[in-house]
């Protein structure tokens, strides 16, 4: 099957090659590729940038020698001023995808604007508390030598022009120039008209794609009352030396602590540290009345629509399924996406007790304790419950084969689930569980925990290949080794938590794209856009386009590195992924128009991510759940009344054999009023003084005055 | 209850009685030969028997002589909040000796709270007296504690029973939760017991009924909404990932939709132990009905988990029990009056809930299953006997025509064709689920105990015949491959030095973050705390002792690392 579906790849990469070259022949079109585009709404005086990029795109790109978007058709009318190039095909067709950001700007509406925000941002850098801090941490650091504080952006760095790349976006990839002003991607086409002065970057043919988002992040998720080794300074820096500009990190309120003072506590610090955008999920720890407010509260307010919910982590997070229900019911009616930890908890507690009683107290005991069942039997019951509230279900951390055909065969059925494999998931497997190493094996525990079948990584990514699962996220969590070993003696105690931010985006393409599994646009899909679709980003983030944020990576596919904790960013002393080598990495990192990354350098600013509220009701997750809504409408059947004899029900049940959970639906609570009046009719025949006690079993029919009627017999 | 039985067949001939001329079909295997029975077993198998003078003799006239039906899931006087099903045991074995069933699996219900061998008792009093045909019982565990382990546990030693009955429905009622369940399978498989389960998700099926009543819909078409086949397909789903974290074999009563009946046969092929019971009704009809405008006719098929409402489930479900995937089949016969179904007739969560078919099961399996061409004649015997004579440990005294057998047999016949209606069953129930079905195939004679009980059409059957047969604990059928794989998963930890690197602090009183369930396990406590006194020695007096709630804000956030004198170890480094 495999081999079958490389040979399927190839064949879609020709026909695509084909295609191009032969557009490529038509003289006619060839010739409006000279014509320059004229853009005059600039204030400073527009100078013409001629087009100068096929050379080298010649140069770089043998297969499409003269790509077909050179050809796209050019106006010579007055309306000519906003063309985008190729982009309008049809005309105007720009102008309604720019995005409105005040629809954005949810609950801090006047506070900060996306382009005022950066440099307000880079003076709150300045405050001596937060630099401290982030000195002590870059001595240890070896890599991170050009890290500057850029307190005075030039003008240069704020308008910027990459040419001659290949932009890549989810669903094309084409060649363009993309002029950036202010953080925003303001021109991408051929022949931009662009002020003078401004710095170019020249990218050589290489792909340029939109920065990377990853979904799934802990940078302050504390465990016993220690932080992680990675906060949001290092935990961002490490992701944008990955090529991930934005990140979305979980806010883990304790039990019984409050959701809204959890959110605040995380955003102040990420607005004090982060080095990229930023958003949050909030994990839900509990279940009742304030919750439900504080959801509210936040969704609507606080511009977070994606929540958390446990089915693992007994008696601390775990939610029983009515609950769940509960939760993904309230959740639907907010227009939330409800990320679940998919793993069953109550068994889990039960191995564990059944495997310290054995005496294993080594990481090993970890896997042993969570088998890949119980991820799948709580994948399914996930989606089940997610099917009855019709709600969109999205599972976090996939970690085996078992949870991932499940979500398959649930997507086949009409399920709407998302699938988020992490990148210790896709990358490596559960055997280092059994290292003699206790400090490796320990690095590698996490929940779910990683498969020991060494060919889950593969399969994983197959299933990330063909759509079946859609993001990819890192889960990245680094304790030291020394928290790690707070759980030496009990694997129970072992903080969870692998690294992965930094190395997220370089796997996805060794292990998916470099194999011949992914092209380059699905690439950008399961790294960036897909993500920004489901939490409702897109198009801001996830895509190059006019009115985008400037955040883009030019992409390397041909750099190969070997990943070692000594060049990590993270701070954190292991990593994982120790000794393997990656194809492909960031070969330049712009984060909000700005160059962060570049060479092996990193120039992160501490304190300049911006939170990035979403809107509820993201449309690739709920408009399929808002038909489904319409169509589902259940009706009763409308009957006669039932007026055949009834069995007096005894009013003390003594015997109560299935009668299915009445007890719990509070309105067969109170018996119904026509059966009181019935029972009443039951009393004028004469209370007796036993009336009290249960009846024997034997019958007694009430046949009504005039005999049985037609509706009740059978027929 | 008829006893005309007793005085048209005198003793003396009947127990000596003689098939000649039979197909006998097992099985495994079919072939001709005579079968000679005497005081209720099987003595003689084979041509030309010699045989004493003066017996009765049959003759089959090549038609097939089967091993009697098993129906290895019935409710005959079930009661209910102070009344019971109609059919009482003389009444529901009658039915089933009438449809070629002659040993009939009843479920022991006790109340929650309510002991398990008390409830065992009055079963088995109620049966001795009146079952007309062999039985043996299934006890439901309704609630779990250390006293019901022991009794459980009495009860597979001493009173023969092997299989017990959990619920994953019914919420507040007898639904079990995860743990329990876990507790309780990994106990039957230490005995020996079979795990039956009721595999519905209650929780939902709970949510689901208030919002329909809150929707307004009260009528049995309710009761499918509420309970619709994927929660029936996600407890199927969770009990087998149960049974195999406990190695313990799993049997899942009542299959009634596609997806379950699925879920079983995928975890089949990936090796687990699970056997899917699909009933007579599942088999034979659908749950379209529910939305009859008659109220009657449509309560009447409330049952649990409900009929699938997809008209193609019954052809699904026979295709599968043909392939081997599903094993075994039930009648789950548990009827009401329309009376007594009445009792919700403002509430479908009211409608008590059963459905008829311990009389049609063979015929409904011959017909749809046999005469479609899915099964074949061997195959028929494995689902509605041997098979589940293998799971009670029965076998081969029961679900086997061999010698020193009971002599439970049915003549059957393939090219009978009748009308199943209300009017003619056995059942006391004023409906049929099945009314109006034409069906192919019946029995033509059943010799029950070595006696016959239906020739020519006519009934003869002795209420308080029926013995109780004890079922021994762990079946072959289902232990053997368990037995193995004990043998097999035996865990093993990691032998390692000990980790002698540093340790970060930390404070256990901190409202855990996931350390995974860590309060629950009481082993882990003394570990802890020698863990913490070791610190002390270190010589680093303050931050150590019992942690108190307030010091944990002011704590900062940077780490704190002990350094163990004679540094860092090698064992600790990664390499």
């Amino acid at each position: 099957i495999y081999v079958a579906r490389t040979e399927l790849i190839f064949t879609v990469y020709s026909i695509r090659a084909r295609l191009r070259g032969g557009a490529v022949r038509d003289p006619v079109r060839r010739k409006t590729v000279e014509a320059p585009v004229i853009v005059s709404d600039w204030g400073d005086s527009p100078s013409v940038v001629e087009a100068t990029m096929s050379d080298c795109r010649r140069q770089w790109n043998r297969e499409d020698e003269l790509p077909v978007y050179l050809a796209g058709p050019i106006n010579t009318g007055p309306n000519q001023k906003k063309s985008y190039g190729m982009f309008s095909s049809v005309e105007g067709a720009f102008e309604s995808k720019t995005i409105d950001f005040d629809n954005y700007a949810v609950g801090r509406k006047g506070s900060r604007t996306p382009r005022s925000g950066s440099r307000e941002r880079v003076l709150d850098a300045g405050d001596p508390m937060g630099k401290t801090s982030s000195e002590a941490r870059e001595g240890s650091l070896t890599n991170s030598t050009g890290e500057t504080d850029d307190a005075h952006p030039g003008v240069e760095s704020e308008r910027l022009l990459i040419k001659g790349g290949r932009v890549v976006n989810d669903d094309q990839s084409l060649y363009a120039d993309v002029y950036i002003e202010d953080g925003l991607i303001k021109q991408v086409g051929e022949n931009l008209v662009v002020p003078g002065g401004i710095k170019v970057i020249e990218a050589n043919g290489r792909m340029v794609i939109p920065g990377g988002i990853d979904v799934n992040t802990c940078l302050m998720k504390h465990y016993l009352g220690t932080q992680p080794a990675d906060d949001f300074l290092q935990g961002t820096k490490a992701a944008l030396a990955g090529g991930t500009t934005m990140i979305i990190d979980h806010v883990t309120p304790a039990p019984g602590e409050s959701l809204l003072e959890a959110f605040e506590c995380w955003q102040e610090a990420a607005d004090k540290k982060a080095c990229c955008d930023y958003s949050l999920h909030v994990d839900i720890p509990q279940w009742n009345e304030i919750v439900k407010d504080e959801l509210e509260l936040l969704v609507q307010e606080k511009g977070i629509n994606s929540f958390q919910v446990y089915m693992a982590y007994k008696d601390v997070y775990q939610m029983s399924d009515s609950q769940l229900y509960e939760a993904f019911s309230f959740l639907k009616q907010l227009g939330a996406v409800v990320l679940v930890h998919a793993e069953n908890g109550d068994l889990i507690a039960q191995e564990q007790r059944k495997i310290l009683g054995m005496g294993i107290t080594g990481p090993e005991g970890h896997p042993l304790s969570r088998p890949e069942e119980l991820e799948a039997e709580a994948v399914f019951r996930a989606i089940t419950l997610g099917n009855r509230v019709n709600c969109p279900v999205y599972i976090t951390k996939v970690m085996s084969k078992s949870a991932a055909d499940t979500i398959a065969q649930a997507r086949r059925k009409g399920s709407v689930v998302f699938g988020e494999p992490i990148t210790a998931s896709l990358v490596t497997d559960g055997s280092h569980y059994w290292s003699r190493n206790w400090a490796k094996a320990a690095a590698y525990v996490t929940s779910p925990p990683l498969s020991p079948d060494p060919t889950t990584p593969d399969h994983l990514n197959t299933l990330l290949a063909c759509g079946d699962l859609q993001v990819v996220g890192s889960a990245h969590c680094a304790y030291s080794t020394s928290q790690k070993a707070i759980g030496k003696d009990d694997f129970t105690l072992i903080p969870e938590g692998t690294n992965g931010v930094e190395e997220r985006m370089g796997f996805v393409w060794d292990k998916a794209v470099a194999m011949g599994k992914m092209d380059e646009n699905q690439f950008v899909a399961v790294t960036s856009t897909n993500a920004a679709k489901i939490f409702n980003l897109y198009p801001r983030k996830g895509r190059i386009a006019v009115g985008s944020d400037a955040d883009i990576v030019i992409w390397d596919p041909y750099s190969v590195k070997t990943i070692t904790a000594k060049l990590q960013q993270s701070a954190s002393e292991y990593n994982i992924f120790e000794g393997l080598e990656c194809r492909g990495g960031p070969a330049l990192v712009l984060s909000q128009g700005r160059v962060v990354y570049e060479e092996g350098k990193l120039q992160a600013q501490q304190g300049t991510g911006r939170f990035i509220p979403r809107k509820h009701f993201p449309d690739y997750a709920y408009q399929r759940v808002k038909f489904r809504n319409q169509v589902n409408r259940q009706q009763g059947v409308t009957r006669g009344l039932y007026d055949g004899p009834v069995y007096d029900v005894v009013p003390t049940p003594k015997y109560i054999t299935p009668a299915p959970s009445a007890k719990t639906s509070p309105i067969s609570h109170q018996p119904p009023p026509i059966r009181n009046l019935h029972q009443s009719n039951f009393s004028l025949s004469g209370a007796q003084l036993d009336d009290n006690i249960p009846r024997r079993s034997g019958h007694r029919i009430v046949a009504p005055p005039g005999g049985r009627s037609n509706i009740t017999s059978l027929g | 209850m008829s006893y005309q039985g007793k005085k048209n067949i005198p003793k003396i001939t009947s127990d000596r009685l003689l098939i000649k001329g039979g197909r006998i079909v097992n099985d495994d295997q079919s072939f001709h030969a005579d079968i000679y029975m005497e005081d209720g077993l099987i003595k003689q198998i084979g041509d030309n028997l010699i045989v004493p003078g003066g017996v009765k003799t049959i003759e089959a006239n090549g038609k097939m002589v089967i091993p009697g039906g098993i129906d290895i899931h019935t409710h005959f006087q079930m009661p209910y909040r102070g009344t019971t099903t109609v059919d009482d045991f003389a009444q529901g074995s009658k039915a089933a000796l009438a449809g070629g069933t002659t040993m009939i699996v009843d479920h022991v219900i006790p109340d929650p709270g309510c002991s398990l061998m008390a409830a065992y008792d009055q079963w088995r009093q109620w049966a001795d007296e009146k079952s007309c045909c062999d039985y043996s019982l299934h006890v439901d565990i309704t609630h779990w504690n250390d006293s019901v382990k022991q009794e459980v546990e009495n009860l597979i030693k001493e009173k023969g029973v092997n299989s017990f009955q959990v619920y994953m429905a019914y919420k507040d009622y007898y639904q079990m939760s995860n743990s329990e369940l876990y507790d309780i399978f990994t106990f039957l498989a230490e005995r020996g017991g079979i795990a039956e389960v009721h595999a519905e998700n209650g929780e939902i099926i709970a949510e689901e009924q208030t919002r329909m009543l809150q929707m307004g819909i009260t009528g049995p078409e309710g009761h499918v909404l509420s309970r619709p086949e994927e929660l029936e397909a996600e407890a199927v789903f969770r009990a087998i990932t149960i049974a195999s974290q406990t190695n313990c074999p799993l049997y899942v009563t009542r299959v009634m939709s596609k997806s379950a009946a699925d879920i079983i046969s995928q975890a089949r092929k990936k090796g687990h132990v699970v056997f899917g019971e699909p009933i007579t009704a599942s088999l034979g009809t659908d749950g379209t009905h529910y939305w009859s405008k008659n109220w009657a006719k449509a309560a009447s098929f409330v049952t649990s988990p409900p009929l699938s409402p997809d008209p193609t489930t019954p052809d699904y479900l026979n295709t599968l029990l043909s392939s081997g995937d599903l094993s075994v089949t039930g009648s789950a016969h548990c009827t009401f009056s329309v009376a007594q179904k009445a009792i919700g007739k403002d509430d479908f969560t009211q409608i008590p809930e059963g459905v008829n078919g311990v009389e049609e099961r063979m015929t409904l399996i011959w017909d749809k299953a046999v005469t479609t061409g899915k099964m074949d004649e061997n195959m028929f015997v494995a689902v509605t006997s041997t098979n589940a004579a293998k799971i009670l440990n029965l076998y081969p005294r029961k679900g086997r025509i061999a010698v020193g057998s009971d002599a439970d047999l049915v003549i059957w016949d393939t090219d009978s064709i009748r009308t199943i209606t209300a009017k003619t069953h056995n059942s006391a129930t004023e409906y049929n689920v099945f009314e109006g079905m034409e069906l192919r195939g019946a029995p033509q004679v059943v010799i029950c105990q070595g006696k016959i009980v239906l020739e020519d059409g006519n009934l003869h059957v002795t209420s308080g015949v029926g013995r109780f047969i004890p079922c021994s604990p762990f079946p072959d059928f289902a232990y053997k491959r368990i037995k193995a794989r004990k043998q097999l998963a035996v865990l093993r930890a990691v032998p390692r030095g000990m980790y002698d690197g540093p340790v970060s602090e930390f404070s256990m009183s901190r409202g855990g973050t996931p350390s995974a369930s860590a309060r629950n396990s009481p082993t882990k406590q003394p570990v802890r705390n020698l863990h913490q006194s070791a610190f002390s020695l270190a010589g680093n007096p303050a931050p150590y002792g019992p942690p108190t709630p307030d010091d944990i804000p002011i704590r900062p956030a940077g780490r704190r690392i002990v350094v163990p004198p004679g540094g860092r170890s090698n064992i600790t480094t990664l390499s």
